[in-house]
């Protein structure tokens, strides 16, 4: 069995890696992409304690299990809104979404 | 090492590869394949983590569907012309990833978890009494065994029942909400169009 430590390590690479996807890009559906690998680490982080400190219970697992659950329906919205913004602006650029700013 | 940690590092190196490739990729077409690739291996993970329940719903769920859904998306909203992929700011991003990185590696491997977290090996007769989970006395009484979908259904019918139907709601919420934003409108075609008074205005 791997250490608690080395998936830990192995998750937060993956949620670094998703967290510069959502600071760096432009494109609405890249941005969106990335916010998927940072649920996907969380849900990875989710399972390792889960593991280590409740392996009867399986709390954690539940949650990864809540944490797909709630992805895929953030997943859902945020790609109609993206839609959206492209059938109004004809571009899916985050910076150009201004609607909202005054 | 066993084989199963081996495999387990062998397949998080890859994960990782296409995580990277996913954030660093040009064409919006290779991130969305490699974001599926990412999310796969991470079923393979959980796999190697003994949830094997875990590794199905991922694959089912990502694999399956949101693959499905994001390269449909990037179909519908492909950009006119070639543009630049990233802010102007990326370097900054790049920083600040890594700073975060460090901090969490470093705090990952300064925190003695032997003394935070009381371990419970799968063969040990021990069983946690300190754990607040009352699910953990409902299978105490039974043979010590891994989590598996027996007892996911269980513990998902039991004792998180209320979680479960609230995220049923929220996905019918968002189901709902997603055909209501991206329905094409009245208001929308005027915007798309110009003032031109449209003589096919219900045109969906």
């Amino acid at each position: 069995m791997v250490p608690t430590e080395h998936v830990l390590v192995f998750s937060a690479i993956l949620f670094c890696i998703g967290m510069y996807g959502v600071m760096a890009r432009r494109n609405g559906v890249l941005v969106l992409m990335a916010i998927e690998l940072m649920l996907n680490a969380v849900a990875v982080n989710l399972v390792a304690f889960s593991n280590r400190i409740d392996p009867q219970g399986g709390s954690g697992i539940i949650f990864a299990i809540f944490v797909i659950t709630i992805a895929a329906a953030e997943l859902g919205l945020g790609l109609a809104i993206v839609l959206r913004v492209y059938r109004m602006r004809g571009s899916v650029n985050v910076d150009e979404a201004d609607l909202m700013r005054w | 090492m066993d084989l199963g940690a081996v495999a387990f590092y062998v397949v998080a190196t890859a994960t990782v590869v296409a995580s990277l490739g996913v954030v660093l990729t040009r064409s919006a077409v290779y991130s969305a394949l490699l974001l599926i690739a990412s999310l796969a291996l991470t079923g393979f993970v959980y796999l190697l983590m003994l949830s094997d329940f875990l590794a199905l719903v991922q694959i089912l769920v990502y694999v399956g569907t949101v693959s499905i859904l994001l390269l449909f998306a990037l179909m519908l909203t492909r950009p006119r012309e070639l543009q630049v992929m990233n802010h102007r700011g990326w370097p900054l991003a790049a920083g600040g990833s890594v700073v975060a990185l460090v901090a969490l590696v470093w705090t990952t491997v300064g925190t003695n978890w032997a003394a935070l977290t009381p371990r419970v090996t799968a063969t040990g007769p021990t069983v946690s009494t300190s754990s607040s989970v009352s699910s953990s006395a409902r299978f105490a009484a039974e043979e010590v065994r891994r989590f598996g979908p027996e007892e996911i259904g269980t513990a998902l019918f039991t004792v998180w029942a209320v979680p479960f139907e609230i995220a049923s709601v929220v996905l019918l919420i968002a189901l709902i909400g997603s055909l209501l934003i991206a329905r094409a409108t009245d208001l929308e075609d005027e915007a798309a169009t110009g003032t031109v008074a449209g003589a096919e205005g219900g045109s969906a």
